[in-house]
């Protein structure tokens, strides 16, 4: 087990020709690029190489998108038919998907992920989100929320780092289609695709204002959160973020979508397809180096198959190919930022210290860049803080369990209830799991699929609102009766 | 008649299914519309509301886990006990709040129609709401509401019986268990609502009532970790926004309401969304 597994690919880098990178980015704003005041570097992660330098946006910068947003609304957007705002989401989901290799490319150099990811995962669906909710724009009135929804207004949209360009698509994608303007920002850390879909709106002939790019901190979303000018906040990220958005808009009229984090317990019974639930496990936490929210980042194994499955596991794990995320036959990219990094590495030593055993994967770490080996940590309890707090890295949490009631009591024991794993063969078993999960999405016997049809988003502290399908376009709806 | 010395009622809290008094001793004053004496309903403590949410949490998922066609019938039976005790409630209303006797039969009849259109929706909320997925991939993938779980509540002021009826329905329609916080002015009919509860099959905890006031119990209501959901539309709007705040610690849903449509039920539901792989 403990021997290296010598299974030598030879490099198959993508070409990185595909993308040209200006060496300085402004702010996308009333359908122009205007050039920022302050800048701050954006870096490969995987390299550490500076890619550009990014434009901090501050109150004139807001204040300016938010204006143009308005304007867009009033004077073209919310008169526009559904019909002619629905093509140009079509329009807008063609250009993605003619570009698709420039942004998969980008998103990788920016993020970190791995090519194949960005490649088959976050650009093809962001696509698709913009082509499904095309064909809602002119059928609102089917939509379950009276015959006449009206949209919001302008919405502000802030975005997490780890799917860059697809969370964009979640956000940007529903609230077009309902008719709402948006003012966006990107993650700090990756701007680029951001920036790059601000040029697929220009070829769209999107009309100036609709949608408006501010890039910065989160300085930059507190001035979103807290503009006057904005009547719907829909933010991805932390839980803690989260709650500070929720205060902020509380004495307000503005309406609220939240998407934050997760401690998803991943349960595997002893009826599972093991070598099935192994790969599923394993695609569960390691799926963009762990900077899921909706990662399985506890694995709940019956007790009876421990020995056997961590085996297994580890097995499998020593396979992850770990390194340059250009490879298209890398598994595991890059982690996001230093500041990711530090605080993986921080909590996983918690994990030491409260008793807990480490295994990471043997690999070679690339000397540059920032890296976190595969790693599963053994005999958790349900107090340690590495069974609690979200990680957001390449590190699973086992814990183990005797009867399904206290599977799910273990499963259901966080303030957390974004998603949920299944693995069982029998099908009253997995059914009556996912009744018993407390948790917004359930994946019996697969995990961490996603798809523009499917409402996405968690109970409790995970956050408000769905994203996708016909629950989530709602979220950019007036109509409900409640406020 | 006249020189009979009548039998009066002791206006107690309901809780997990029991007429408790507060814990705390305290009681206020409730006087009829013309000024007269009328009660000493309880003034509901923060503890009081602590043992409630125990109860609600503890019955909740019995309650959900009753066939939508039971929980159906069970509403049905609130508005069945409640037709049986017209007379009484009337009565009340007309007491507390001095209203004519026309105006309050209409409420009563309004609370009891309530009672039987919400108890159709139990077995029909999931077909309208729930979603089956055409997602791009060999998945069997649906989205159906589920139980939020503990939901507070507080009634409005007026009207007493009505108001009270429109919130509780909506949340135990989703599966949920409900504290509600009563009318402060006019307790009566919410506490003999209770009696209607105690009497209709309704599990001991899935529905507790307190008495109080509003701006001591509703900020603990919005403070209070195990509660998940809080409908506030029985409050100035001018309190809302601290309350949110308050909620926030731990993402509590806070709504108020302007009218009893679906969307009411649905508010406290969440959307559970579950994919299963299709192959051999």
């Amino acid at each position: 087990m403990e021997e290296k597994l010598s299974f030598e690919y030879a490099p198959a880098p993508e070409s990185r020709a595909v993308v040209s990178i200006k060496p300085k980015y402004g702010h996308f704003i009333g359908g122009k690029f205007v050039a920022g005041s302050k800048h701050f570097p954006t870096i490969n992660p995987a390299t550490e190489e500076v890619l550009s330098q990014i434009a901090l946006a501050g109150k004139s910068e807001v204040d300016a998108a938010v204006k143009a947003a308005r304007k867009a609304y009033t004077t073209t957007w919310s008169k526009m038919s559904g019909k002619e705002r629905g093509k140009y989401l079509f329009r807008i989901a063609r250009i993605m998907q003619e570009r698709a290799r420039e942004f998969a490319v980008l998103e990788t150099l920016d993020n970190g992920k791995p090519i194949r990811e960005s490649r088959d995962v976050d650009v093809p669906l962001a696509a698709a989100h913009f082509f499904y909710h095309a064909g809602w724009a002119d059928k609102l009135e089917y939509a379950g929320l009276g015959t006449t929804p009206k949209p919001h207004g302008v919405a502000g949209q802030i975005i997490p780092w780890n799917f860059p360009l697809l969370m964009l698509a979640w956000k940007v994608a529903p609230a077009l289609a309902a008719g709402n303007t948006v003012v966006l920002k990107p993650a700090e850390t990756t701007s680029l695709t951001a920036l790059l879909f601000a040029e697929v709106c220009q070829q769209a002939e999107l009309p100036a204002g609709v949608v408006n790019i501010v890039t910065g901190d989160g300085t930059t979303g507190a001035l979103i959160v807290n503009h006057p000018g904005i009547d719907k906040i829909a933010f991805t990220g932390s839980t803690e973020v989260g709650k500070i958005i929720a205060r902020a808009v509380a004495p307000t009229h503005k309406s609220v979508t939240l998407e934050l984090g997760g401690k998803a317990a991943n349960i595997v019974f002893d009826d599972a397809a093991i070598d099935e639930a192994v790969e599923g496990i394993v695609n569960g936490i390691f799926f963009n180096q762990g900077h899921v929210c909706c990662a399985g980042s506890r694995l709940l194994l019956q007790e009876s198959i421990e020995d056997e499955f961590l085996e297994k596991l580890k097995i499998r794990m020593a396979k992850i190919r770990v390194g340059d995320p250009m490879d298209k036959n890398t598994d595991l990219g890059a982690i996001n930022s230093k500041e990711q990094l530090l605080k993986i590495a921080e909590l996983s030593a918690t994990g030491d210290s409260e008793g807990a055993q480490r295994w990471s994967t043997p690999c070679d770490l690339p000397s540059k860049g920032f890296w976190f080996a595969p790693t599963i940590f053994t005999g958790v309890t349900q107090a340690h803080r590495i069974a609690r707090e979200e990680i957001f890295g390449p590190v699973l949490s086992v814990l183990t369990f005797r009867t399904p009631q206290e599977a799910i009591d273990k499963a259901n024991n966080t303030p957390f209830g974004l998603s949920a794993g299944i693995w069982s063969e029998k099908g009253s078993k997995v059914l009556w799991s996912s009744q018993q999960l407390r948790a917004g999405v359930i994946w019996a016997n697969t995990f961490n699929k996603f798809d523009p049809t499917s409402p996405f988003g968690g109970y409790k502290e995970s956050g408000w609102g769905r994203e996708g399908g016909r629950h989530g376009l709602s979220a950019y709806l007036k109509g409900v009766s409640h406020e | 008649m006249s020189n009979r010395i009548d039998v009066k009622k002791t206006y107690k809290l309901f809780i997990n299914g029991a007429f408790p008094r507060t814990e705390s001793g305290r009681t206020y004053e409730v006087k009829s519309a013309k000024g007269i004496f009328i009660a000493n309903p309880c003034l509901a403590s923060r503890k009081d509301l602590k043992d409630a949410v125990v109860a609600a949490r503890a019955a909740q998922s019995g309650w959900n886990k009753a066939t939508a066609y039971n929980k159906g019938q069970i509403l049905y039976r609130i508005a069945e006990m409640l037709e049986g005790r017209r007379a009484q409630f009337v009565d009340e209303i007309v007491t507390s709040t001095g209203v004519t006797k026309i105006k309050a039969e209409k409420e009563v009849t309004e609370s009891v129609d309530r009672l039987v259109w919400y108890a159709g929706w139990t077995d029909k909320i999931s077909t309208l709401a729930g979603a089956l997925n055409p997602v791009a991939g060999p998945y069997y993938n649906f989205t159906i509401p589920e139980s939020m779980g503990v939901i507070a509540a507080v009634a409005p002021e007026t009207p007493s019986l009505l108001g009270l009826i429109e919130a509780i329905a909506p949340i135990i329609v989703g599966g949920n268990s409900v504290v509600i916080l009563a009318s402060t002015k006019a307790p009566l009919s919410a506490m003999s609502f209770a009696e209607v509860i105690a009497t209709s099959d309704v599990p001991a905890g899935v529905i507790n009532i307190l008495t109080g006031k509003k701006d001591e119990i509703a900020p603990w209501m919005a403070s209070h970790m195990d509660i998940d959901g809080f409908d506030i539309s029985g409050l100035s709007a001018k309190k809302h926004g601290e309350l949110k705040i308050a909620g926030a610690q731990n993402l509590k849903r806070i709504y108020s309401f302007k009218s009893a449509d679906p969307g009411r039920i649905l508010a406290f539901m969440e959307n559970k969304t579950v994919w299963h792989p299709i192959g051999l």
